[in-house]
């Protein structure tokens, strides 16, 4: 089995437009978490939201890229760019055969859905713009990158709500270990801050009116955010070969589903998640320095987390920090666990710790090490990103320094 | 709208959400104790509102606070006459 390493990352979200500004909001605990900027806010029970501001789509894309770009679309090819760039890797003949991108997205072109919903439904319009179609769909984003990069192996398009990233994350390594190709583009977009998509998640009564505050006793439960983080997962002898930047290694995945209950998380189908990927990155438990935290804030997240953490590291619980960067940059649900895989990153390459921000007060059913508000630095060697989605569909990725 | 005809409306909706005989919704029942679980009882306050055209303020994070008393059926009909009340003067 081959092994698979990362050698380029890349992301926009309310953080910042770039990893290296994101990283630098992490190392602040700086929260992105403001008011909503959106048509018909005024409608709308939750009005707060981590949103990317101050984004001028024709500053980076034409108008026929605009004409068959959503904003998920726009969010994937920017933070492609910067990771295609960083691993210096471009594709023709061969090269190219032997390369795909697997993405994760749940709401997909969801601002264009509402948009021409509103203009046929709302506005009484009997005619919609010819590409709805093609901008809307659940693997756009998945094809710009295999056309912009000329990617033409395995390509397609994972949707496990806030577990999309870390699944399609996994499947690209798991495309690489067996051998199916050598560079697999891989992450998650998400762009969901639109009137239909706030007022859908609205109605749940899980979201939060003042901000995200993970693992805290006063938390008032989850806020949206939006964004992308794409990586260039690579052979690692690919990479040795051609003398890559090796960021990390993705060393184990492991995905489980709870098999029972739509919405409300199951503390096994969680463990079974850790401890999948403990093993199948043959790490112990003593090994893990690190979890970034599903963390979403809300009640029955991260009692269930916690508690299923507390389990499977037993004594060793008390040792690993855990932290949820929701609490700066929302939960970016199909996009979430790319941009938390940046934390990852950081925590193994930098020695820093992203913290969980905007907490206040000690909850005794998460009485785990969250890295209250303030980044700390640490020497880590392994880590895990959790991930567990609404309809009880886990994955979880183990990654190790390089 | 009487504070009697809320009340019934009240134990319909609980009935209805509980796949229960209305006979079966006493004042004195928890959600639990009708089988209504924390989903369950999102689905029903969205029924009060469009039943009685409010809006009902409640955080599943947090259900247990004193916004809108549902610890039992008697505390939610006084807490939804008191919103209808409130919302439609």
């Amino acid at each position: 089995m081959k092994r698979v390493v990362i050698t380029g990352a890349g992301s926009i979200n309310a953080l910042g437009g770039d990893v290296p500004s994101t990283l630098d909001a992490m190392r602040e605990g700086r929260c992105a978490i403001g008011d909503l900027d959106i048509r018909d806010a005024d409608r709308l029970a939750i009005r707060i939201g981590a949103q990317v501001k101050g984004y001028d789509e024709t500053a980076h894309f034409n108008r026929q890229q605009i004409a068959l770009f959503d904003r998920y679309t726009q969010f994937a090819v920017l933070a492609a760019r910067e990771a295609l760039s960083q691993a210096g890797l471009s594709f023709t003949g061969e090269s190219a055969a032997r390369a795909g991108v697997i993405l994760g997205t749940s709401g997909g072109g969801l601002n264009t859905q509402d948009e021409n919903y509103r203009a046929v439904y709302e506005d009484g319009k009997n005619r919609v713009h010819p590409f709805v179609v093609p901008k809307l769909m659940n693997n756009a984003a998945a094809a710009h990158l295999s056309m912009e990069y000329n990617l033409k192996g395995p390509s397609f398009t994972v949707a496990t709500a806030c577990a999309s990233s870390n699944h399609a994350i996994g499947q690209a390594m798991g495309m690489i270990r067996a051998g199916l190709a050598d560079v697999m583009i891989t992450g998650g977009a998400e762009a969901m801050l639109c009137f239909g998509g706030v007022k859908a998640w609205e109605g749940l009564r899980v979201m939060s009116r003042d901000t995200c505050r993970p693992f805290c006793a006063t938390r008032s439960g989850m806020v949206q955010g939006e964004g992308a983080g794409i990586f260039v997962l690579e052979d690692y002898d690919h990479a040795r070969r051609r003398g890559a930047d090796i960021l990390c290694e993705v060393a184990g995945v492991a995905m489980t589903s709870d098999a029972s209950d739509i919405v409300m998380p199951a503390r096994q189908g969680a463990e079974r998640a850790m401890e999948g990927a403990l093993r199948d990155a043959r790490l112990d438990a003593s090994d893990i320095g690190y979890i970034n935290a599903h963390g979403t804030g809300t009640a029955a997240n991260d009692k269930t987390e916690c508690a299923a953490v507390a389990h499977v590291f037993g004594a060793q619980a008390d040792r690993l920090a855990m932290s949820s960067t929701k609490s700066m940059h929302g939960h970016c649900i199909g996009a979430t666990g790319a941009i938390e895989l940046l934390a990852c990153i950081m925590a193994l390459r930098d020695g820093v710790i992203a913290p969980t921000a905007n907490w206040q007060e000690l909850d005794p059913e998460c009485a785990l090490d969250i890295v209250p508000n303030t980044a700390r630095e640490a020497k880590v060697s392994a880590v895990l990103s959790n991930a567990f989605a609404f309809g009880g569909m886990n994955a979880v990725l183990a990654l190790r320094a390089a | 709208m009487t504070a009697e005809e809320i009340r019934e409306k009240v134990r319909d909706i609980l009935a209805e959400q509980a796949m229960i005989d209305v006979a079966d919704v006493t004042d004195t029942s928890s959600p639990q104790d009708l089988g209504i679980d924390s989903m369950g009882l999102v689905e029903a306050i969205f029924a009060f509102e469009e039943a009685f055209d409010i809006q009902v303020p409640f955080n599943a994070n947090a259900p247990d606070t004193k916004d809108f008393d549902i610890s039992s059926v008697g505390a939610i009909s006084e807490a939804v006459a008191r919103l209808v009340a409130e919302q439609h003067p």
